[in-house]
């Protein structure tokens, strides 16, 4: 049984999102998982109004590249350039150092809780 | 499609928490914990990889070698006895069927080892070429394991591998110590004859090991038991991929296949046109008449190494692009066969196909990365060199 935050909410692309102000988004340690070791990283701009469910980024890892998907519109505040400069602390750290950009929410697409995620995931 | 296959050491690759991947109609071992950790290791100690779904056909009878000289590409009756020699075989029309390793495993009696995806094939392929050769053709591959140990650390932990003996009776003439790169020998494992190959696909010194099935576990656990100290770990084919490609060494499926040729991929040196049979005449080996052709005629793309000057990998199937202004993508040239970013290099790096008029080393290109144009410059292969000692 994997654990995931409770805290914290997801989507079934497996990002994360907490319930600050403005809501800090990443993507869960099943994507860091499954993606391998992540090699770069392609975050919104900074000041970028963005929409719920749209593709904001790419998630590059030795073996593949997977597209972000930001689980809520509105405007990006902040990019991790820590995890912009060393990406492997996306899968070291998903849920903390690994982080990956701020919004100021405006609206939100489906958002599952950790019970939800984890039945989701199969975990 | 079928359920793929388990290779007699699947319940191990489990046991260490490995992700399974369907990979040529078997389920392999992707990754064990980290890619770049499984990579490192190999060019820093050591790893450890199954590669039981590697196809094996043994070659006996009076004419096995002449029948190789005809069937394959390459001049196999050269081979000395415990000898491995780098093939292929090709279609009458001169495109790559496979790639092959040709081990002389005892007087007479050859190995082709073929890849898993292609396995079948060349069988049926080598079935069809018998016609007039006193030969017989057997699948071994059922009943046993590959095992290979790659890396800097290699020969210590053969070495240190407990139950791993020399035996002289069936080493067919070679003392470890000696076993030189491309050569093999016999040895045993709790008793059991293996047979040891000083060959690999990582660009590291390595040995493959051959291992009847009820033996694969033992020596597995054995070698993972001697080599930890050492720092072996258990790599998958994600590792193993950027280790050929840093390498330099192809794939069959990306820079190899039914369209192309082996002097497209750079690898006219195995195509022996020069082959004569035991009565001074030139062997007619099959795809002789197109291979000749091709060898004096302009290729229309030619096999290149590329560097990335930025950060964002190419990757397979991706467009070869002039240079345009900033990330604009200019005149297609070009379609990369394998990318990745290079762990041992810190840059991505690329094979890829290219028209003759751009394959200079030093010529600045580009790569369609998504719709962005990401600068990459032609440079020389292997990316990565051993270092000697």
């Amino acid at each position: 049984m994997a654990d995931f935050p409770e805290n914290l909410k997801y989507t079934t692309e497996h990002e994360w999102l907490d319930q600050s102000t403005p809501a800090v988004i990443g993507v869960t340690d099943v994507a860091a998982e499954a993606l391998g070791d992540v090699v770069y990283l392609e975050l919104p701009e900074v000041g970028a109004t963005i929409e719920a469910g749209s593709v904001v980024g790419e998630i590059e890892s030795t073996k593949s590249v997977s597209e972000l998907y930001s689980p809520v519109s509105g405007t990006v505040t902040e990019v991790n350039s820590e995890a912009v400069d060393n990406p492997e602390i996306v899968n070291q750290d998903p849920y903390g150092k690994g982080w990956l950009f701020k919004v100021e929410v405006t609206g939100a697409g489906e958002l599952l809780s950790a019970a939800q995620y984890a039945e989701h995931t199969g975990s | 499609m079928g359920e793929d296959r388990k290779t007699p050491l699947h319940d191990e690759h489990v046991a260490l928490g490995a992700s399974m991947t369907p990979f040529g109609g078997w389920l392999m071992p992707l990754r064990y914990t980290s890619d770049l950790a499984e990579h490192r290791a190999v060019r820093e100690a050591a790893g450890l990889f199954d590669l039981s779904h590697m196809g094996d056909i043994s070659v006996t009878g009076p004419d096995a070698a002449a029948f190789l000289d005809h069937a394959l590409v390459g001049y196999i009756s050269k081979v000395r006895e415990m000898g491995a020699r780098y093939s292929m075989i090709c279609a009458e029309d001169g495109s790559v069927l496979d790639d092959l390793i040709v081990y002389h495993n005892a007087p007479g009696e050859y190995s082709v080892i073929a890849n898993a995806s292609n396995a079948e094939l060349v069988l049926a392929k080598l079935q069809e070429r018998t016609a007039g050769f006193d030969v017989v053709l057997k699948d071994i591959q059922p009943g046993q394991a590959l095992i290979a140990v790659q890396g800097p650390r290699a020969v210590e932990i053969m070495l240190a591998t407990a139950g791993l003996v020399e035996d002289a009776e069936i080493s067919g003439g070679t003392a470890f110590a000696d076993l030189k790169y491309y050569a093999c020998m016999g040895m045993r494992f709790e008793g059991t004859p293996v047979l040891v190959g000083r060959t690999g696909y990582t660009g590291e010194d390595g040995f493959e090991i051959w291992v009847s099935a009820d033996k694969a576990v033992a020596l597995w656990r054995a070698f993972l038991a001697a080599g930890e100290p050492l720092g072996l770990v258990p790599a998958g084919l994600s590792a193993r991929d950027s280790l050929r490609l840093e390498a330099g060494m192809p794939l069959y499926g990306h820079e190899l296949d039914t369209t192309t040729t082996p002097f497209e991929a750079g690898m006219g040196r195995v195509v022996r046109l020069d082959k004569v049979s035991d009565d001074g005449t030139p062997v007619d080996f099959v795809g002789r008449a197109a291979l000749a052709a091709r060898k004096e005629s302009a290729p229309a793309r030619v096999l290149v190494g590329l560097r990335g000057e930025g950060r964002r990998p190419a990757r397979a199937d991706y467009e070869v692009v002039q240079r345009g202004v900033g990330t604009e993508v200019g005149a297609v040239v070009g379609r990369v066969t394998s990318g990745a970013p290079s762990p041992t290099l810190g840059y991505p790096i690329a094979m890829a196909y290219v028209t003759p008029e751009v394959s200079a080393e030093g010529t600045e290109l580009a790569v369609d990365v998504r719709g962005r144009a990401e600068p990459f410059v032609v440079v020389p292969m292997p990316f990565y060199r051993r270092p000697q000692n």
